[in-house]
C-alpha cells in the first residue's frame, strides 16, 4: 500500500559480523559508559533537607487569603465548591455580626471551610472560580499523616496569617 | 600436634571466617552504592554517615522479620537449604593463601588456613556443593517458580563448571601444580625472565573463560536467571522470608568474594605485587602490603561483579546454555590445545 505519510523507514536487518556476535566489545562499550555515569553528579535532591525548587505557577497546599486590612476575603458563596471536579471542598456560610467587621470583609463568612486533601486533585478550578480572589494554590506539598480524618484541613490550617502578627 | 599451632590456626580461621563475613555484609552496601552512582544517583545514605551502617540496619531488619514456613514444604529440608548454601559459601576459604609467612618472635605463620595439594580441587568441590543449598531449598518450597530456580541453577552450574574446568586444566599444565599456595609463590612479582609473572598475561583466553563462569557459578547477572525476579518472582528463594532468606542472599555475596580471591590468586599474582622484594622492606611488612595488595585486588573484583551486573541485562536460557556448551566449552578445549603447543614450543 501507498504510504500516506512517506514517513515509512524500512529498515534492512543486516546479518551481525564477528565482533557484534562476539558480544564482548559491546560489553565493553556498555562498562564504559556506566563507567562515566560512575563519575557524573548525581541528580538526586535530597528531600527533607533539600527542595526542588517549584516553578511560579505550582498548584500546592491551598491558602485563604485576607485583604490589606486583614479581613478575610473569602464570602462562602460555594462556587469554588461547585467547581470542585473531585467534592473535595464543603463549607458552612454564616452571617457576620455587629463588631466583626474587621474579621471578615463581607456580611456572609465561611464559619467552616474544609478541604479533603485526599479528594483534591490540585487541579486549581477553585482558584479560577473564585470571585473574590480568596482561594490560592500556592502552597508546599501536602505532608504525610497517619490517619484520614487529620487530611481534612479546616480553617485553621487553610487561613493565611493574619496581618499584624 | 602442638597446641600453640591449634591456637594459631584457630585465630586464623576466625579472623578469615570474620573478614569474610564482613566483606559480604559491606559487599551489599557497595552494590547499593556503586549501583546508584552508576545510575546517577546516591544510593543508602540515611544510616550513618554516608549509609555506612546500612548493612548493620538490613541485618537487624531480617532478623526481627516473620519467619513464615509454608504448610505444605517439607519440614527439614527446608531449613536444610539456606544452612547448606552458607556454610559452602564459607569453607571455600579455607585454602586460599591470603599471605605469605608472618614471623612473630621466632613463629612462623602461614597467612593460610591449610595449603592442601589439591586445593583447586577443593575450591571447586566447594562450590559444586553450593549448589546442593539452592536445589534442595527450591525443592523443599514446593513451589513450582521455586523449583524453576532451583532446576535452572543446577542446570546452570553443571554446564559452567565444565568449561570452568577445563579453563583451569590449560592454567595447571603451566603451573604444575594444584596447590594454591605454590600458584601463588609461582607468580612472584610482577616482572621475570622477559615477561609478565601473572598468570593472567600467560592464559588471557582462559582467564576470560574463567570470569565469564565465576559469573555463571556465582548466580550473578548476566546469568542470574535462577532467581530472575521478572519470571520466576523470587527464584529458588520465593518462599523464604526472615534470615534464611538472608542467608541466601548472603552466601551469594559470600560467594562472590571467594571466586574474587580466588580469580586474584590463579590468574592476577594473589598477594604478590610489582617490585615487592625491590623496596628494601621487611619481610613481615612484605607479607603486610601482600594482604593489602590481595584484597585490593579482590576488592576491584567485586567491584566488577557488580559494574558488570547493573551494566548488562539478563542472557535467555537458551542463550544462557548455548553460550556456555557451544562456544566456552570449544574455547576452554582450544586453550588447552594452544597452551600444550606454546608450553612445548617454548619450553
Amino acid at each position: 500500500m501507498e504510504s500516506l505519510t512517506n514517513k515509512k523507514k524500512v529498515l534492512e536487518a543486516k546479518p551481525l559480523n564477528f565482533w557484534e556476535r562476539a558480544y564482548l566489545p559491546a560489553i565493553l562499550s556498555g562498562l564504559s559508559i556506566t563507567m562515566k555515569h560512575f563519575f557524573r553528579k548525581p541528580v538526586t535532591i535530597k528531600y527533607p533537607e533539600v527542595k526542588r525548587e517549584f516553578s511560579e505557577n505550582y498548584r500546592g497546599l491551598h491558602s485563604l487569603k485576607r485583604d490589606e486590612n486583614g479581613k478575610e476575603r473569602c464570602t462562602a458563596c460555594g462556587l469554588c465548591a461547585l467547581s470542585c471536579p473531585a467534592e473535595a471542598i464543603t463549607m458552612i456560610a454564616a452571617e457576620r455580626q455587629p463588631g466583626e467587621e474587621n474579621l471578615y470583609r463581607e456580611e456572609k463568612y465561611a464559619a467552616v471551610y474544609e478541604i479533603n486533601m485526599l479528594r483534591c486533585i490540585f487541579c486549581g478550578l477553585c482558584e479560577e472560580a473564585c470571585p473574590k480572589e480568596a482561594i490560592y494554590l500556592d502552597g508546599d506539598i501536602v505532608p504525610t499523616d497517619f490517619l484520614r480524618k487529620d487530611f481534612i484541613y479546616g480553617k485553621d490550617k487553610l487561613v493565611e496569617a493574619p496581618l499584624n502578627q | 600436634m602442638e597446641l600453640s599451632l591449634v591456637i594459631e590456626k584457630f585465630i586464623l580461621v576466625a579472623v578469615i571466617f570474620g573478614i569474610s563475613l564482613v566483606t559480604a555484609m559491606y559487599s551489599t552496601y557497595a552494590e547499593r552504592k556503586v549501583a546508584a552512582f552508576l545510575q546517577d544517583r546516591i544510593g543508602p545514605n540515611r544510616a550513618g554517615p554516608f549509609g555506612i551502617f546500612q548493612p548493620m540496619a538490613d541485618g537487624a531488619k531480617m532478623f526481627m522479620k516473620e519467619e513464615i514456613i509454608p504448610t505444605q514444604s517439607s519440614g527439614l529440608l527446608f531449613i536444610v537449604g539456606p544452612s547448606l548454601a552458607i556454610l559452602t559459601a564459607c569453607i571455600g576459604s579455607a585454602v586460599i593463601p591470603w599471605g605469605q609467612q608472618l614471623t612473630i618472635g621466632s613463629r612462623v605463620i602461614d597467612l593460610q588456613v591449610t595449603d592442601i595439594n589439591v586445593g583447586i580441587l577443593y575450591i571447586f568441590g566447594v562450590v559444586s556443593l553450593g549448589v546442593y543449598g539452592i536445589m534442595i531449598g527450591g525443592w523443599a518450597s514446593n513451589n513450582k517458580y521455586s523449583l524453576l530456580g532451583a532446576i535452572r541453577a543446577a542446570s546452570q552450574n553443571i554446564s559452567y563448571e565444565i568449561a570452568m574446568g577445563l579453563s583451569i586444566i590449560a592454567l595447571l599444565m603451566l603451573t604444575g601444580t594444584l596447590s594454591l599456595k605454590e600458584i601463588a609463590q609461582q607468580q612472584h612479582g610482577f616482572w621475570a625472565n622477559g615477561w609478565f609473572t601473572w598468570n593472567v598475561f600467560r592464559q588471557p583466553l582462559g582467564f576470560l573463560i574463567f570470569i565469564i563462569c565465576a559469573f555463571a557459578e556465582t548466580n550473578r547477572s548476566p546469568f542470574d536467571l535462577p532467581e530472575c525476579e521478572t519470571e520466576l518472582v523470587g527464584g529458588y528463594h520465593t518462599e523464604y522470608s526472615s534470615m534464611k532468606l538472608g542467608f541466601y542472599l548472603f552466601a551469594e555475596y559470600i560467594n562472590m568474594f571467594i571466586s574474587s580471591a580466588v580469580m586474584a590468586t590463579l590468574y592476577f599474582g594473589g598477594y604478590n605485587f610489582p617490585f615487592m622484594h625491590h623496596l628494601g622492606l621487611s619481610e613481615n611488612l612484605v607479607t603486610i602490603l601482600g594482604v593489602v595488595a590481595l584484597f585490593a585486588k579482590i576488592i576491584f573484583f567485586i567491584f566488577f561483579f557488580m559494574w558488570v551486573r547493573w551494566t548488562i541485562p539478563r542472557f535467555r536460557y537458551d542463550q544462557l546454555m548455548d553460550l556456555g556448551w557451544k562456544v566456552l566449552i570449544p574455547l576452554a578445549i582450544a586453550n588447552i590445545v594452544l597452551t600444550g603447543i606454546f608450553a612445548t614450543v617454548f619450553k
